[in-house]
């Protein structure tokens, strides 16, 4: 349990660390391979057939699908891979660390209904990373890649209320990110059409060129 | 007293053997044969019977630095728990052997300066820069550590480990941090590369150009004594020895030292120099990873 949290939030440092959109995309898909095997084990059950169905639904969306469309837009929009932020790389490592520190802090772990006292400041922070990654970000695919961690912070923040989490809900909120995920997919590719770049900031220039 | 004197004889016959060893794993990576594990104490001998030569635009602080730095280390070596108790030990000892090799890193730059060649001078700055992002990241591990074993010496941080080692996520996370400074503090593979004399990006080397004979002797067996306390230092504050006769454990110590050893080879071998521009970020990294596992531990629940 402990371990798949750190190692979730390790995967999100990397994502914030790294210069490369590509070694991105796949440390985003081995956090949805973490991310898919927590409910079993907050369950405590590896055959039970609700958890099985599950783990193999966010497998199948967060680490493969969701990574190819990622790499898959990447290569029709034809992105250069390496990442230019607004904020220096060093600097949204620094923050990263700053916002894990204050998501730890231990004002937000009196949450009832946690499993263990770690995933909740676990979800806040990757939340919170998450955000970090979207405002820090300048191409359309890392905020996307920004979004998803966003994403599987909630859905850690629903692990620690699940009990009994109706299936049906756990599907419509992977689903609901799925479907958001192609719009941004299909976007970005549009957007490169017809600006010829996804550049997040040239976007709102008003220039005809 | 007796272990006093294992302990001075380890510090000082010791630490070029773990530099054939790495040396000696390179090579079989590579597939050549390697210099014998003993080539740096023939080195050493060498340098020895050598005389000494200085640059005349040289004052008196190149003269001293290389003794000076010798003798720093070896002090600090008298700190490090090697096996049980290290023969100096009291609370806060972690901040005078971070001190004192701060002391021999000062000494290196200033000597490196003093020569007035331009290129030693970017060396020296290198290493400030690198040597400033290594300590808030070796202070964390170590405060880390006094929080999870309420004791503040490193011979009470490793009577700690002895009863209640375990494989604690937050214990790995450490232990990793501390093998990267391991290696930026020894200057080895993916941060800089011992071997080369050629290129600009040279950090540790570009500093000792001007020594020679046994001056460069004491220098070379100063970074191995180095080197060899690190490694120490990493074994018996993560991996102590379980045994209790004083001898199976100095021998168990010894192996799991060798088997950082072949460890750092490895890393060497599989991994290229990382650009200069890289390597403070992967530095920061490692800094923001020790601040995680702090906040675990802090947590209670590491």
């Amino acid at each position: 349990m402990e371990w798949l949290l750190i190692g979730i939030i390790f995967s999100t440092f990397f994502i914030l660390g790294s210069g490369r959109i590509t070694s991105c995309i796949r440390a985003a898909a081995m956090q949805g391979a973490l991310l898919s095997l927590l409910p079993m084990v907050v369950r405590g059950s590896l055959v039970d057939p609700h958890s099985l169905g599950l783990f193999v639904g966010t497998f199948l969306i967060k680490a493969i699908l969701i990574p190819f469309m990622l790499f898959r837009s990447m290569r029709e929009a034809s992105i250069r891979e390496e990442i230019e932020p607004t904020v220096s790389l060093h600097l949204s490592l620094l923050a990263g660390g700053l916002v894990v520190v204050i998501a730890f802090s231990g004002v937000f772990s009196r949450l009832p209904g946690a499993n263990t006292p770690l995933i909740v400041p676990a979800a806040l922070s990757m939340v919170l990373l998450g955000f970090l990654l979207l405002v820090s970000r300048k191409k359309a695919v890392t905020q996307v890649i920004g979004f998803l961690v966003l994403e599987n912070g909630v859905f850690l923040f629903g692990m620690t209320l699940v009990k009994e989490f109706p299936i049906t809900v756990e599907m419509g909120v992977l689903l609901d990110l799925l479907v958001g995920v192609f719009v941004m997919g299909i976007m970005i590719y549009h957007i490169n059409r017809t600006f010829d770049h996804i550049d997040t900031t040239l976007l709102t220039s008003l220039k005809d060129s | 007293m007796y272990t006093w004197a294992v302990h001075f004889f380890l510090l000082l016959f010791l630490p070029p053997f773990f530099l054939g060893v790495i040396a000696k794993t390179k090579a079989c990576f590579a597939g050549r044969k390697g210099p014998p594990l003993f080539q740096v104490y023939y080195d050493l001998y060498k340098l020895w019977s050598k005389g000494v030569v200085y640059s005349r635009s040289a004052s008196y602080v190149l003269r001293m630095a290389a003794p000076i730095i010798f003798s720093v280390i070896l002090l600090g070596g008298l700190l490090v728990p090697v096996v049980g108790a290290s023969p100096i030990h009291f609370e806060g000892d972690f901040i005078l052997l971070a001190y004192l090799f701060g002391v021999g890193r000062f000494f290196t730059i200033l000597a490196a300066m003093d020569v007035g060649s331009s290129f030693e001078g970017m060396g020296a700055a290198r290493e400030a820069t690198f040597a400033a992002l290594t300590e808030l990241a070796f202070f964390l591990i170590v405060v880390s550590l006094v929080a999870m074993t309420h004791s503040t010496s490193l011979s009470g941080m490793l009577a700690w480990a002895k009863n209640h080692f375990l494989w604690a996520p937050a214990y790995l996370i450490l232990a990793g941090a501390f093998f990267l400074i391991l290696l930026t503090e020894n200057s080895r593979m993916p941060i800089d590369d011992p071997t080369t004399h050629l290129e600009l990006t040279m950090i540790h080397e570009v500093m000792i150009l001007d020594y020679s004979g046994p001056d460069l002797g004491l220098i070379l067996h100063g970074a191995a004594m180095k080197l060899f306390l690190f490694i120490a230092l990493l074994t018996s504050l993560f991996w102590p020895p379980t045994e209790t006769s004083f001898w199976l454990a100095l021998g168990s110590s010894v192996l799991k030292m060798t088997g950082v050893a072949i460890l750092i080879g490895v890393v060497e071998s599989a991994n290229a120099r990382l650009r200069l521009i890289k390597i403070p970020q992967l530095l920061i990294a490692n800094f923001v990873a020790t601040a995680f596992a702090l906040v675990i531990i802090l947590m209670g629940k590491g």
